[in-house]
């Protein structure tokens, strides 16, 4: 996803005479090009994050569009007042794109993770929420983006579904309870469920959310996130700070997010 | 035309007829933007080639919302209801409420880095006749994030960007090698100035300083003197 972000970033500068790009020195080598071929747009600010957000607000003030991109928890955590008030107390929007989702940087321990960076954003008014499970949508996601001046947040991650899906789309239908799954956690939901009659539900875009009352979401970010948006069960991230390396796949086991644990979790759920 | 017309409207917001023009630290500095320095017009509030000032320092708007009365940019009536449940004008401004106002501040140390975006953003569109200039106040400098500002205002030379400090030494601590030292390290051009002189401020303000940002500490009585 991150390399469909750097490639899909490097052709909107090259098309978008609004596209701006800021960021605060992660990904500097991969967007190379960019920078090389679009200094008056696209600005390294140094490892400065609150700098980013602010220089990203100014950009919008005079009209153009920013791309932000960072490690979540420095694009959403640490500039968490940049945000809500250099963005959207001016009345103006950008495009946040992060990677190091929830734990995909396990082994850089948990100063690299963030889970909570989607509650964080939930108690901002306006912003757009998209949490791609594949490479393919990721560009038309950024794409779409650029096409607005809203308050987008785009959390790419490590974890990749085999295929691409619709927003909204039945990925497996079934006569049970339906379980909505977002972004990365479609592929070890419909493992879960295997030979079971749940019917499986994608999205890609949790905000806006649309679920309906008695299904289950499956989140790969903090446990119970949207919990306020209606009556459904919430299955994500444990609220713990493990302080522990491993692997992602690792983090996923103990948070019980792995298939053998959801499948464990969704049938222990009154139907 | 002078600051002393200023004086009623300060009045009129504040209801407040003991205290002097002078107790009010930034209103030399704005009137002097304002009604020399500025290329802006109530009937330009759009216009992408005006100039832009940013209030980073909001809290204390009574001078600015009197001088944005003054230079016409909303009725004098509004000054009559501050921070009122209907009021367009609170403690701190809202730029989606008051005509004239750039951005919404209060929380202290956001101005300098949307002062370098809006900056950089004139540039890429290729506007490169309009200045931006920043207000901040001594004590705001505590807050770390202008600091990334500086730094990074400073290593790319953004010569289009001017602060004014008003320095009425309300912060704590104080530098050792005086305000300008901070902005100077960087590579700003500085100068230092009274901040009530304004012909002082005004020279400050207009100097020339190409291929780098340019700070001007406008020296003030003491806060609470």
């Amino acid at each position: 996803m991150r390399q469909a972000f750097i490639d899909t970033t490097t052709r909107i500068l090259d098309d978008n005479p609004r596209a701006a790009l800021v960021i605060a020195e992660i990904s500097a080598d991969s967007l190379a090009k960019a920078f090389a071929d679009h200094p008056e747009r696209a600005f390294n600010v140094g490892i400065r994050e609150q700098l980013m957000i602010g220089v990203a607000g100014g950009l919008a003030l005079t009209g153009m569009r920013p791309i932000v991109h960072s490690y979540a928890t420095f694009l959403v955590d640490r500039a968490y007042e940049q945000i809500k008030l250099d963005l959207g107390h001016q009345g103006v929007g950008a495009v946040l794109v992060s990677v190091g989702a929830s734990y995909d940087g396990s082994t850089a321990g948990y100063t690299h993770m963030s889970p909570m960076d989607v509650a964080l954003l939930d108690t901002l008014p306006g912003w757009r929420v998209h949490v791609p499970g594949h490479p393919d949508e990721v560009v038309s996601l950024l794409r779409a983006a650029m096409d607005d001046d809203e308050r987008v947040y785009i959390r790419l991650s490590t974890k990749v579904n085999a295929v691409a899906h619709a927003d909204g789309e039945v990925v497996r239908p079934g006569p049970g309870r339906t379980v909505v799954a977002v972004g990365p956690m479609l592929d070890p939901v419909l493992e879960a469920v295997r030979g079971l009659d749940f019917n499986v539900v994608y999205t890609h875009t949790p905000r806006p959310l649309r679920v309906d009352e008695g299904a289950i979401l499956v989140e790969p970010y903090l446990e119970g996130t949207s919990a306020h948006l209606g009556r459904f069960d919430s299955i994500g991230v444990k609220r713990v700070d493990l302080h522990r390396y491993g692997s992602p796949k690792d983090h996923a086991r103990w948070h019980g997010l792995d298939a053998e644990s959801l499948r464990a979790r969704i049938l222990s759920l009154p139907g | 035309m002078g600051v002393t017309e200023v004086e009623p409207l300060l009045t009129r917001l504040t209801g407040d007829e003991k205290h002097a023009p002078s107790a009010y630290s930034t209103l030399d500095v704005l009137w002097v933007l304002y009604d020399r320095v500025l290329d802006v017009a109530p009937d330009r509030l759009d216009d992408p080639r005006r100039d832009r000032f940013l209030l980073s320092k909001g809290h204390g708007p009574a001078a600015y919302y009197a001088v944005l009365a003054a230079k016409g940019f909303f009725p004098h009536e509004w000054l009559d209801d501050l921070a009122g449940p209907d009021s367009p004008l609170g403690h701190h401004p809202d730029r989606l409420r008051v005509p004239g106002v750039e951005v919404s501040t209060g929380s202290l140390g956001h101005g300098l880095g949307l002062a370098i975006g809006t900056a950089l953003g004139l540039r890429a569109q290729g506007l490169t006749g309009p200045r931006v200039y920043v207000l901040v106040g001594d004590a705001e400098l505590d807050e770390g994030s202008n600091h990334e500002a500086i730094a990074y205002a400073g290593a790319s030379g953004l010569d289009s960007l001017a602060v004014v400090v008003v320095d009425n030494r309300s912060a704590s601590y104080s530098w050792p090698q005086g305000l300008a030292s901070a902005f100077t390290v960087h590579g700003w051009s500085a100068t230092d100035v009274g901040g009530r002189d304004q012909e002082a401020i005004y020279r400050g303000l207009t100097q020339a300083h190409p291929g780098r940002p340019h700070v001007v500490v406008a020296h003030v009585e003491q806060k609470g003197s």
